[in-house]
């Protein structure tokens, strides 16, 4: 094994590593945006839950490689396919916990927001999603990590940044790019987990009031 | 779109894709046999971990991190790593669809151990049940319908990942995936896709229908009463 690879080539990595990056978040913000509408909807209006969670379901069955293949009329070898493809395969679980997050406001609570005047859109942004914020970053975090090891499957298709590591050493037959591309992998994954942690502290002080 | 799909149609409706040794019935074993292998090693693995931190309560921090680091690794490199070390085998397949499966099976038993309420597992040893009672007779029951929930998650991965066998020669619904790829025959790559997805989905019901008869008749009452 020639180990002084990774040395050789740690600004490339670096680079790599910010892309993947890059690529993960992308993913998990357009994910985000589409749905939180999605799950307020499908909790609003209980005929759509099941079209919504089994859409999403359905999605999550079509391989991950497939879908980007069959991308790629759409967007052709670029990043956005990368980048959309990703984004399906966090809907599953990112509409799920915002359903289940809003489902679980206790009633009284709504209640009591609609007993002091609060319109239905005041409530939502004020009360209920605050309340949901706990199992939607829940969520976001499981939905983050599988997304930075997802990347790498877009390798295939040229976009895959810490995954062309792989593929590359897998054509030279070599390890050591190989195992340079799992271990960071790992390492962001863990170090992104942390900081959604940190974020979920931040954003709901509430839950340590008292304590 | 429409081109695609009628180019889809065409491509199933040939006879001769269906038999022989490259047929679709043939690509339906090959990836059954990768994919439900794998998830029963998995099982054999995760499940015992699962009930041993959920029973003595013991490691679960541990464990739960462990699972989820678990979920975090890339298995189209576990694939090429292991099949750089192993060779042209079936190894590299097996040992990264079990790697995949078995975070999710381990943090959904405990989760199903986790909820059994203390008030039964304390009425169980109170009648004199010794601690392997109580795991086998009262905890494992009723959280059996958790441990499915968790094997049903696996399967769909399983299944969805198994295309990577393709990539290292194998066969499975992969193979039509990558020829389709490197053929740039997108009607073939949209017909692997479907065929994944219904058995992914298949094997999902099939889990749910098992998932449903398993489950202890009291919880299943307790249920339906606590939602109406």
């Amino acid at each position: 094994m020639r180990w002084s690879w990774i040395p050789d080539h740690a600004g490339e990595l670096a680079m790599t590593t910010l892309e993947h990056t890059a690529i993960a978040a992308v993913a998990v913000l357009c994910g985000l945006l589409l749905a939180l509408p999605l799950g307020v909807l499908a909790v609003r209006f209980p005929l759509l839950k099941g079209a919504v969670l089994g859409i999403s379901g359905v999605l999550f069955t079509i391989p991950s490689l497939a879908l980007f293949i069959l991308l790629l009329p759409l967007t052709g070898l670029s990043y956005e396919t990368a980048v959309l493809g990703l984004t399906v395969y966090t809907l599953v679980v990112l509409v799920r916990n915002t359903v289940e997050g809003l489902a679980s406001v206790p009633p009284h609570v709504r209640e009591a927001a609609r007993a002091m005047g609060y319109g239905g859109t005041r409530t939502l942004l004020t009360v209920e999603l605050p309340l949901a914020l706990p199992v939607i970053m829940a969520g976001v975090r499981v939905a983050t990590v599988m997304t930075i090891s997802l990347v790498s499957v877009a390798g295939f298709i040229g976009h895959g940044a810490l995954g062309q590591l792989f593929i590359d050493g897998f054509q030279r037959d070599f390890a050591v790019p190989v195992i340079a591309g799992v271990v960071l992998t790992l390492l962001l994954a863990l170090v992104a987990d942390l900081a959604l942690v940190g974020v979920q502290h931040a954003l709901t002080p509430w839950t340590r009031r008292g304590r | 779109m429409g081109q695609l799909i009628a180019d889809v149609a065409r491509w199933f409706a040939d006879g001769t894709r269906w038999s022989g040794p490259e047929g679709i019935v043939q690509r339906l074993l090959e990836h059954l046999q990768y994919s439900l292998l794998s998830t029963v090693v998995a099982v054999l693995i995760a499940l015992p971990i699962g009930l041993l931190i959920g029973h003595t309560g013991k490691g679960a921090f541990l464990a739960i991190n462990l699972a989820s680091f678990g979920r975090a690794l890339p298995t189209v490199g576990v694939v090429i790593l292991v099949f750089l070390v192993s060779g042209l085998n079936l190894w590299p397949v097996y040992v990264a669809l079990v790697v995949l499966a078995i975070p999710v099976i381990v943090t959904n038993t405990y989760a199903g151990m986790a909820a059994v309420d203390h008030d039964v597992r304390d009425a169980a040893r109170g009648t004199g049940l010794n601690g392997w009672q109580v795991l086998f007779q009262v905890e494992l029951p009723l959280a059996v319908p958790l441990i499915l929930n968790g094997v049903r998650l696996a399967v769909v991965q399983v299944v969805a990942t198994a295309t990577i066998a393709a990539y290292i020669s194998f066969g499975g619904f992969g193979r039509y995936v990558f020829d389709g790829f490197a053929q740039n025959d997108l009607a073939q790559v949209f017909g692997g896709a479907v065929l994944i997805a219904v058995l992914a989905i298949t094997l999902d019901l099939a889990l749910s229908g098992l998932q449903r008869a398993l489950t202890p008749r009291g919880l299943a009452l307790q249920r339906r009463r606590s939602t109406r």
